[in-house]
């Protein structure tokens, strides 16, 4: 089998992509090092669909978050991924602050964002009430808005997929050699392609490399958030930026689609891709950073914390999305970060054009089906959709996780998915079973029942994460009598 | 549609008790809707002894004391609901729930008893920081992993918080091989009774460290260790006493938070002491017909207590259903100096006696807790000592003309 192209990363960049190709009569593959899609900058930032006014015009952050940002509302409608048009500000506190929200103003008119307006604290404080009393000015861009990227990223995954698409997790990429046709290997096996793209996040410096490619350098930057239950007092309803100042990049504060609200990120440049811990100092900056904008913040509401690495290009502040010039059929889409989430769906677009520039023909899939045909959560179902799907599969009358109110009908199916859960972790990022206030205290022990019986593996070969993230040392005893 | 004189929710200690208490009272009808696939609740994890001195005169473990209300269950005609979800409830007690033989139900009742128990606060709520490995759970999670589904957590544990769940699995996992390093306290004192802390901690040589917490979590994929601290007295962190601990396994006893997300959908007025909600000495909330008990109204440390609780809600119950609750009158219960919080909250009834239920912010030996009503002494009882790891209660007469009466703690000098 020789695939017409190789997508190496699961994230958004590469979902989009892989996608966007499912739409022509391709034979693609997702190459994704991890349990799961989305596993690397991805999973962990802010969720905002930004409106397109703090890039540098002509850029092609400008261009593709702009793109992007108006094609985000209905690709999620057509993937059922989680979306919402909620507005945004930029809050300044004092004259300097105006005139920088002034300036970005101006930027967002000459990159074409539409519905912006500058409005004064007062006003600001109509919309949201939560904000500070210091806020004097405030930007406020109506397109703006909020996805959850992980659900975005897999939904696109599992959408091409459906289309034809393949995907392969576990395949850590570890080397590239092109012999007419790129063999891609990881530890054990290895795939044959006529095209690479090259969406491997903070390590696409490595693969370019490693094929052979441009060398280029991708840093990672971290960012720490403190995520809210959804009854916190002070929860937000549009995303709160702060005018970049002395006191910094600012931090923000926003409410994600499932009805949480999380504050960050900070920006810490690292010199080590996989630490995603987060600090004492970085949690504390961003909590007083947080209150400026907001008031009130009811810190016994938080549900978690976590961090995320940013995946930045070294070279000038832009993405780094371009065939190859050393190794024709090689594409790189490098340094997505912020805005990259808004830019996803227009990257997968370019990506294709630039294949399509180098050399490879398609024709139109007439069967590509652009609508992702998932059921409705359970925790969104009336009585009678409930009683519908129930009596379809009597799964969903067992509830597995009560904060979230997921069923095991909703845990099976993701097990059993185009993009396979085969995490706790992964269970979590489909159907938000651990995730809610009790965070797997109660639902972790029965997730994990199920993971093993449906995989047909051993309990302690159950992990949360990764492949070393066991959550059970072993069986205690082997005469285990069920009641 | 089901209707019923009085729905419990809640199989636990909390739920039996209070269903039995109804039936044996007068109610008809009794339903319990329990999520589990069997009563008994979180007793049924805790295999332990020590259950049952007050209620039995024996020592029970906890699968035995809930026993012999199952049992007296199983014998009445109580309706029992297993594998029952409740996804909300009205004001007009009516509930919506589902399990997997019968898919959606309503369920219609007279009076409603609340009795959903409490789950455990998170690594989250403490704001650790560091990596997001496996190997961090809440106490009770391992414990259900031990006892009910014979698996094994880990085998290098650190314990952050002394209560008594940590302090019992502290004894739980040493038994089954695990290497117990040590139970750190952010407080000078515990939570947890003092006979946990000599029956699992003192016997088997495990550390327990007060003024210290956990500030770190290492490890990328399973846990692989954790930074402790020192804290002063503003319980911040001391810089240079940080230690590292290897580890696998992080048990976190920091506290119960009632579960009332249910309650929620009720709006009754809450205590945002206890977390559960406002209570009179009939249990009865401040919505009519809507009774709560056990660990949903606050967080218990005798089962004993739960069950006493229970019984005096579901006798309401089934009392209210009879129109017999007669409110003459609403003399408030106040928490005065050194009680964290007392219970019930109001006293509406023609009642001229009455336990009140109280725990102090912190620990006072010798002790002495005076009663007041509307600021002149009521009653004053002596205590070798008084901790806030444990309820207490105190009888009192209730003057006839009362308006409010207040409870507080001294030190006996």
């Amino acid at each position: 089998m020789i695939y017409d192209v190789a997508v190496i990363g699961a994230g958004v960049s590469g979902g989009s992509a892989a996608m966007e190709l499912s739409k022509y009569n391709l034979k693609v593959v997702i190459l994704e090092k991890a349990l799961d899609a989305a596993m690397g900058a991805t999973k962990a930032n802010s969720g905002i669909v930004h409106a397109g006014y703090d890039c540098e015009p002509g850029t092609l952050m400008a261009k593709l978050n702009v793109e992007g940002s108006a094609m985000m509302e209905k690709l999620c409608e057509n993937l059922k991924v989680p979306y919402e048009r909620c507005g945004s500000f930029v809050v300044g506190f004092d004259d300097d602050d105006k005139k920088k929200i002034e300036e970005l103003y101006q930027r967002g008119i000459e990159n074409g964002v539409e519905n912006m307006e500058i409005i004064d604290g007062e006003e600001a404080r109509k919309i949201e009430r939560h904000l500070s009393h210091d806020v004097k000015w405030a930007l406020y861009a109506k397109t703006a808005g909020i996805v959850s990227p992980y659900e975005l990223a897999i939904a696109m995954c599992d959408n091409a997929v459906e289309n034809g698409a393949e995907i392969m997790l576990d395949f850590e990429v570890t080397s590239i050699e092109k012999k007419g046709n790129f063999i891609i290997s990881s530890p054990g096996k290895s795939i044959e392609a006529r095209y690479v793209v090259n969406a491997a996040g903070i390590y696409a410096d490595k693969i370019s490399k490693i094929a052979g490619a441009e060398e280029f350098e991708i840093l990672p930057r971290r960012g720490e958030y403190i995520l809210f239950d959804k009854k916190a007092e002070s929860k937000v309803s549009t995303v709160i930026f702060q005018t970049p100042s002395k006191m910094g990049k600012g931090v923000l504060t926003a409410p994600t689609v499932h009805g949480n609200m999380f504050i960050g990120p900070d920006a810490q440049d690292m010199d080590d891709k996989e630490d995603k811990s987060t600090t004492i100092e970085g949690l504390n900056y961003i909590k007083e950073m947080a209150a400026r904008s907001v008031t009130k913040i009811d810190y016994s509401r938080i549900i978690t914390q976590f961090s995320g690495l940013r995946a930045v290009y070294s070279g000038k502040k832009d993405f780094y999305i371009k065939n190859s010039d050393m190794l024709p059929g090689f594409v790189n889409v490098a340094g997505i970060c912020s805005p990259g989430l808004s830019a996803s769906p227009a990257i997968g677009v370019m990506v294709r054009e630039l294949l399509q520039k180098a050399g490879l023909e398609m024709k139109e899939n007439k069967n590509y089906n652009p609508v992702r045909n998932v059921p409705k959560p359970f925790s969104e179902m009336n009585e009678e959709e409930i009683n519908e799907a129930y009596q379809n599969d009597s799964k969903y009358g067992r509830i597995i996780c009560r904060c979230e109110t997921v069923t095991e009908a909703e845990i099976v199916a993701a097990i059993h998915s185009n993009v396979p859960a085969l995490t706790v972790d992964s269970i979590k990022r489909r159907t938000r079973g651990t995730s809610g206030r009790c965070q797997g205290g109660f639902c972790g022990p029965r997730i994990l029942e199920i993971l093993s019986r449906e995989l047909n593996k051993e309990p302690n070969e159950i992990v949360k994460s990764d492949k070393n993230a066991y959550i059970v040392d072993s069986r205690l005893r082997e005469d285990k009598h069920n009641d | 549609m089901i209707k019923v004189d009085v729905a419990v929710i809640g199989g636990g200690p909390a739920g039996l008790a209070a269903a039995l208490s109804a039936r044996e009272n007068g109610a008809e009808k009794v339903l319990i809707i329990e999520r589990d696939a069997r009563l008994g609740g979180i007793l049924s994890q805790c295999i332990h002894n020590g259950f049952g001195l007050h209620m039995f005169n024996e020592e029970l473990t906890g699968p035995e004391y809930a026993d012999r209300y199952i049992r007296r269950v199983e014998q009445s005609d109580i309706e029992v609901m297993l594998n029952t979800m409740v996804l909300e409830v009205t004001r007009s007690k009516t509930i919506h729930c589902i399990n997997s033989d019968r898919g959606y139900i309503t369920v219609e009742a007279g009076a409603l008893i609340l009795a959903m128990g409490c789950r455990e606060r998170t690594r989250g709520a403490l704001n650790i920081a560091g990596d997001r490995p496996s190997g961090v759970y809440t106490a009770g999670s391992a414990q259900y992993m031990v006892n009910m589904q014979n698996f094994m957590p880990g085998r290098k544990v650190v314990i952050l918080g002394s209560g008594d769940i940590g302090l019992i699995m502290a004894r739980r996992m040493t038994w089954e091989g695990a290497e117990v390093k040590m139970v750190c306290e952010l407080m000078n004192y515990s939570a947890g009774l003092n006979r946990n802390i000599a029956q699992c901690l003192v016997d088997y040589d495990i550390p327990l460290k007060f003024n210290h917490t956990v500030v770190k979590i290492h490890g990328r994929s399973r846990l692989e260790g954790v930074t402790i601290a020192k804290v002063d007295e503003k319980l911040k962190p001391i810089k240079e006493s940080f230690e590292y601990v290897e580890c696998d396994t992080l048990l976190l006893s920091v506290g119960l938070i009632p579960e009332n997300e249910l309650t929620d959908n009720l709006q009754v007025d809450m205590n945002p002491v206890t977390k559960g909600a406002v209570v009179d000495e009939t249990r009865q909330t401040s919505l009519e017909g809507v009774f709560a008990c056990g660990n949903v109204l606050h967080v218990h440390d005798l089962v004993d207590n739960v069950s006493k609780e229970a019984d005096i809600a579901g006798r309401n119950a089934a009392q209210y259903l009879k129109n017999s609750i007669e409110r003459t009158r609403e003399i408030k219960v106040k928490s005065g100096e050194n009680i964290r919080y007392t219970l019930p909250n109001y006293i509406r009834t023609d009642i001229d006696k009455l336990d009140i239920y109280y725990r102090v912010t912190k620990t006072i030996k010798p002790a002495v807790v005076d009663v007041y009503a509307d600021g002149v002494k009521l009653k004053s009882k002596k205590l070798l000592v008084l901790n806030p790891g444990e309820m207490e209660t105190i009888n009192i007469d209730i003057p006839v003309d009362a308006r409010e009466i207040s409870v507080e703690a001294r030190e006996n000098i």
